[in-house]
């Protein structure tokens, strides 16, 4: 067993407990922004995509890279994008707002 | 190795320390804002970075890629709050999709040279991100109703969907024992892609929110697996991260559902909607005038209104404001009471209402809720059914029996605004409706409130 799965295994375990006492107190009053903003988070993905579409390579390497850098894309425009908008239309009422 | 050759990794790891920052902001409306800006941040960082990287010989195609992508993202962006759930099932397909194609192409490009560790690691990866790909389709194409939206089931589903899940892992056994049996490995792809369309096929109607949710933690977990077959700290912990996301809100819709995971991926709704069918007596209800319920709601002090998914399809949220700015120009107290699983995806009812500019301090959550309505002198369900039937507190044989709900019931008087009788999702009566303290409101959700509205303000105060 190579020693950077254990390393990656601590990084996830980690990044999990970390995500689950994150995301466990975002209000539900945002869980659709909540998962537009995770799959942009995700689509980070992107970076990998990159490399296997720009390096010596295969030609088809080099095309499945290139769709998945096009995918992978789209989702972190997209995804910041629509998460923005949403956030954007959440407001106080009035009242709520002058005490605050 | 000089520290230059670590730039990169410095600034992986801003971007991740930055995507947890984001996360923990978007816990408020308040924040949630620098939370979008952290993220992109961390994202843009990310991207500029990598295409430093020495490894890249051209440039072209990443250009075209990341060109095309924009194109597809921006619209995709743009889209109307009400199509939010079948954009994000488009953007856990997209998601999927690119984690899968880095897997297939890993391979090819390690091929001869494969232990039977990165193999498992690979297959793995492939496997998931293939389903979740089809499986993500499918979804996306139930909720833009291309497909039909109701679980199509058969005799014998569940086995056939595991078989083909079967046939996959023994494919993938048969790689990780010899990685170089290259015929072995489209194959095993295009039957986890099967297996993805079987997997969410039988879902629908009430199930999406749940379904949605499932495939998000899928996607997440694609990627970070695809981050331990490259080694990519950034992947594992982005993966990781989106992960225990979907995996939260899918929990949440369960028990929301009162239904476990296999209940939702082995659909025993379906079978339910026929026994309850037959069940439906002709019964009497009371029905009330917009006048009669405008004259009701002047006298209230305290309104509840209960809003489903019938209201979006209405597009009668903006009257649904009207009404709420109406009451509180009377002194009238209007708050709005959300289930879980009001809309089609996790907190889609809050958007919906978010964009009728209703403020977010009037949403409040079920159990809030529940402890509010035996003070409040009107409920008013606006396009919303199974949530608010007391049969699932009340009726042991009843299939939604369980399932936390509104209880709309303890209100002093309640309103339903409705089409017809018919049933909701699940094909249940509704208890509710044959209350004397009840009164259907038949019509369009739109109009009906609307005519309540314009009684509201033409009245003037009476």
């Amino acid at each position: 067993m190579p020693t950077g799965f254990i390393t990656n295994l601590y990084v996830f375990v980690l990044a999990g407990f970390v995500g689950f006492e994150v995301i466990r107190r975002v209000s539900p009053l945002l869980h659709t922004p909540l998962m537009a903003l995770t799959n942009a988070l995700d689509a980070i993905v992107v970076v990998a995509a990159i490399i296997i579409a720009g390096r010596q390579g295969t030609a088809l390497s080099a095309t499945l890279g290139a769709i998945a850098v096009a995918a992978a894309f789209s989702n972190m425009v997209g995804g910041f994008l629509i998460t923005d908008r949403m956030v954007r239309m959440f407001k106080l009422s009035g009242r709520e707002r002058k005490q605050s | 190795m000089t520290t230059a050759q670590y730039l990169p990794d410095f600034v992986y790891i801003a971007a991740i320390a930055l995507f947890v920052l984001s996360l923990r902001w978007l816990s408020s409306p308040a924040t949630a804002r620098r939370g979008v800006l952290a993220g992109e941040i961390g994202a843009a960082l990310a991207v500029v970075t990598t295409l430093f990287n020495p490894e890249l010989v051209q440039y072209r195609w990443i250009i075209i890629a990341l060109a095309g992508g924009a194109a597809i993202g921006i619209p995709l962006g743009m889209v109307p709050m009400t199509a939010v759930p079948q954009r994000t099932a488009m953007s856990h397909a997209f998601g999927a999709l690119a984690a899968a194609l880095i897997g297939i192409s890993e391979y090819y490009m390690r091929l001869p040279n494969i232990n039977k560790f990165e193999m498992t690691e690979i297959a793995l990866e492939v496997i998931i991100g293939s389903l979740s790909f089809t499986g993500s389709l499918i979804a996306a194409g139930k909720l833009q109703e291309i497909l039909p939206q109701r679980p199509i089931v058969y005799k014998g589903q569940n086995y056939v969907s595991l078989s083909v899940l079967a046939a996959a892992i023994i494919l993938a056994l048969m790689l990780i024992f010899n990685p170089v049996r290259t015929a072995v490995f489209p194959l095993m792809v295009v039957i986890s892609l099967f297996f993805g369309f079987l997997l969410v096929m039988p879902i629908g109607g009430a199930d999406m929110p749940t379904v949605i949710s499932l495939l998000n933690s899928y996607v997440g977990f694609t990627a970070a697996l695809l981050g331990f077959v490259l080694n990519t700290k950034v992947l594992v912990v982005a993966g990781a991260l989106d992960g225990a996301s979907g995996f939260i809100l899918s929990v949440i819709m369960c028990r929301a559902m009162n239904r476990s995971f296999t209940n939702v991926m082995f659909g025993a709704f379906g079978q339910l909607q026929v026994s309850a069918a037959g069940t439906v007596e002709e019964r009497s209800v009371r029905t009330a005038t917009p006048e009669d319920a405008a004259a009701i709601l002047e006298a209230a002090n305290y309104v509840m209104v209960v809003p489903g998914y019938g209201m979006a399809v209405a597009q009668a949220q903006h009257k649904v404001r009207e009404f709420y700015d109406a009451l509180t120009k009377r002194g009238i107290d209007v708050k709005f009471a959300i289930h879980p699983v009001a809309g089609r995806m996790p907190g889609h009812m809050n958007v919906l209402l978010a964009e009728a500019d209703v403020p977010y301090d009037k949403l409040i959550e079920m159990e809030d809720a529940n402890t509010e309505f035996p003070q409040v002198d009107v409920a008013l369900v606006i396009g919303a059914n199974d949530v608010t039937n007391p049969a699932a507190r009340t009726d042991k044989s009843s299939p939604i029996y369980g399932m936390p709900i509104l209880e709309v019931e303890k209100a002093r008087t309640v309103m339903v605004i409705k089409r017809g009788m018919s049933p909701g999702f699940a094909g249940i009566d509704n208890q509710l409706y044959y209350l004397d303290k009840t009164l259907m409101l038949f019509g369009d959700a739109k109009n009906f409130v609307g005519n309540i509205v314009r009684e509201l303000t033409s009245g003037g105060g009476h």
